[in-house]
Order: C-alpha cells, then sequence, then structure tokens
C-alpha cells in the first residue's frame, strides 16, 4: 500500500464523513459547516491531482463567498432547526433504495468502463494546472464562454436584487 | 500522486449519490440546495481526475476550465435560488419543501 493511497484514503474517509455528517445534521448551521470542510478536503485532493488553481478557486469561491452566502441566508432567516414529526413515513427508505441503486450503477459504470475512456493517471510537471497554464487555455479557447460567464453573474446579481426586492413599501 | 484514478471516481460517485440523497430525504430547502452543490463537486472532482488522465497536453486543462465554469455557473445559481428562497420564506413563514404545496391539485 503506497503513501499515496494511504493519503487518498484519509482524504476520501474525511469527505464522505462530512457529506454524511451534512446530511444528518438536524441544524442547518451544523450542515453548512460540514459541507465547507468537505469542500476543502476536496480542495486538498485537487491539489494532489496538480490542479492548484482550481484548488484555490474552490476553496475562496465556493467554501469562501457561496457558503457565506447560505450561512448569511440560515441566519437571517433563523431557520436552523427543522420541524421533526411531520414526515412521509416512506420518504427515508424509498430514497435509500434509490440512492443505493444510483450507487450500484455508478460503481458498476466506474469498475467497467473507465478502463476504456480513460488511461492512468499521468505524470504531468508543475506548470500542469497553474493559474498561467489554465489562463492561457482559458482565453486562447474559451473566451466567448468566458464572457458569456460575465454575463451571467450580472444577470444573477440583478435577479437576485429584483426578487427579493420588499414591494410592500411602495404599494400597501 | 499517482494511484488508479478509478478509486477517484468512485469517491466522486459516492459523494454524488450521498447528494442525491440528500436532495430525496431532507425537507429543509438550504439543505437541499446544499446537496445540490455537493453534487457539482462531485462532478467537479471527476473532470479534475479525467484531465490528469489526459497527459500534460492543453487537452487536459480543457477538464481544469470546464470546472472554473461550473464553479462560476453555481455562484450564480446560489444567488438566485437563495434569493428565491428567501422571496418563498417571506410570503409563507416557511422553507419547508413539504409546506411548498399550493400548486398541488
Amino acid at each position: 500500500m503506497s503513501i499515496d493511497l494511504i493519503l487518498f484514503l484519509g482524504i476520501a474517509l474525511i469527505a464522505v464523513g462530512t457529506a454524511i455528517s451534512m446530511l444528518a445534521s438536524r441544524n442547518a448551521v451544523y450542515s453548512a459547516l460540514f459541507l465547507v470542510l468537505n469542500f476543502i478536503t476536496v480542495a486538498a485532493l485537487y491539489l494532489l491531482l496538480n490542479a492548484a488553481f482550481i484548488a484555490v478557486v474552490q476553496v475562496t469561491v465556493y467554501a469562501g463567498a457561496i457558503m457565506v452566502l447560505f450561512l448569511f441566508v440560515i441566519m437571517l432567516l433563523g431557520t436552523e432547526e427543522e420541524q421533526v414529526g411531520k414526515d412521509i413515513s416512506w420518504q427515508t427508505p424509498v430514497a435509500v433504495i434509490l440512492g443505493s441503486g444510483l450507487a450500484a450503477e455508478l460503481g458498476y459504470v466506474l469498475l467497467t468502463g473507465q478502463r476504456d475512456v480513460a488511461g492512468p493517471l499521468q505524470a504531468v510537471g508543475p506548470e500542469f494546472g497553474s493559474p498561467a497554464s489554465v489562463g492561457r487555455v482559458l482565453f486562447n479557447e474559451f473566451l466567448i464562454p468566458f464572457e458569456i460567464t460575465s454575463v451571467l453573474l450580472l444577470v444573477a446579481m440583478v435577479g437576485a436584487i429584483i426578487l427579493t426586492l420588499n414591494r410592500r413599501k411602495v404599494s400597501p | 500522486m499517482n494511484i488508479d484514478p478509478s478509486y477517484i471516481l468512485a469517491l466522486s460517485g459516492v459523494l454524488f449519490t450521498l447528494g442525491v440523497l440528500g436532495v430525496l430525504i431532507r425537507r429543509n430547502a438550504i439543505v437541499i440546495f446544499m446537496s445540490i452543490e455537493l453534487m457539482l463537486n462531485a462532478a467537479n472532482l471527476a473532470f479534475i481526475t479525467f484531465a490528469r488522465t489526459m497527459g500534460p497536453a492543453t487537452e487536459g486543462l480543457r477538464g481544469h476550465v470546464i470546472v472554473f465554469f461550473v464553479i462560476a455557473v453555481a455562484a450564480a445559481e446560489v444567488a438566485v435560488g437563495l434569493a428565491l428562497i428567501v422571496a418563498i420564506f417571506r410570503s409563507r413563514q416557511s422553507i419547508d419543501v413539504d409546506d411548498i404545496a399550493s400548486l398541488r391539485g
């Protein structure tokens, strides 16, 4: 058992553990914090896969900006605790059955088909995945999608403001 | 790191399945939303893994660029989605998805 495999198994254990804790927490704030931890462990995995730029973007944008937005809304609405006792009785068993079906299919596809589409991990230099190399591909091959993404973010910002605008003051 | 990529893809599949379970089981709209983020994250992990299997050429870096776009679109999605949740909470005083059933026939 190589050191890489031990490292990976440790990270995978933390990632799966935090994901399960996120699902199991009754308090939405704990769920959000477990998800932050999950994003950071996945960022560590990105670093091990030579994706330095994406790892840093993951930590700053996902674990930083997006999850702060989630925590802010949870605390603003004051809906941390989920009401208990209103469960549909068959919901969880059906969900577990469907989920294990999906897991079985994913496992089958990965174990049988993966070797046909992709080979083993290739050795790459330190240049691979650096901000400079990713930026070169981004601005040479994906310039139009990049600009469209900026417009999309602008539209999302305007949409969020319009949706949360309090109109009651205007028309009582 | 030099391990069999199918291990990482299996981890990606497990995380995706946990996200699906979260959407199916939980009733708090914000937690459902966080589960969707978990699924996006699992897909990103598969993209990064496949990028490493392509070797040092620029073909691999396209996977990184796609992940970059996914993160940017997820940010836009979160902004609009949370605004919708806030608007629903204002009109119904609840974000339990079982309570939001006024369209049911």
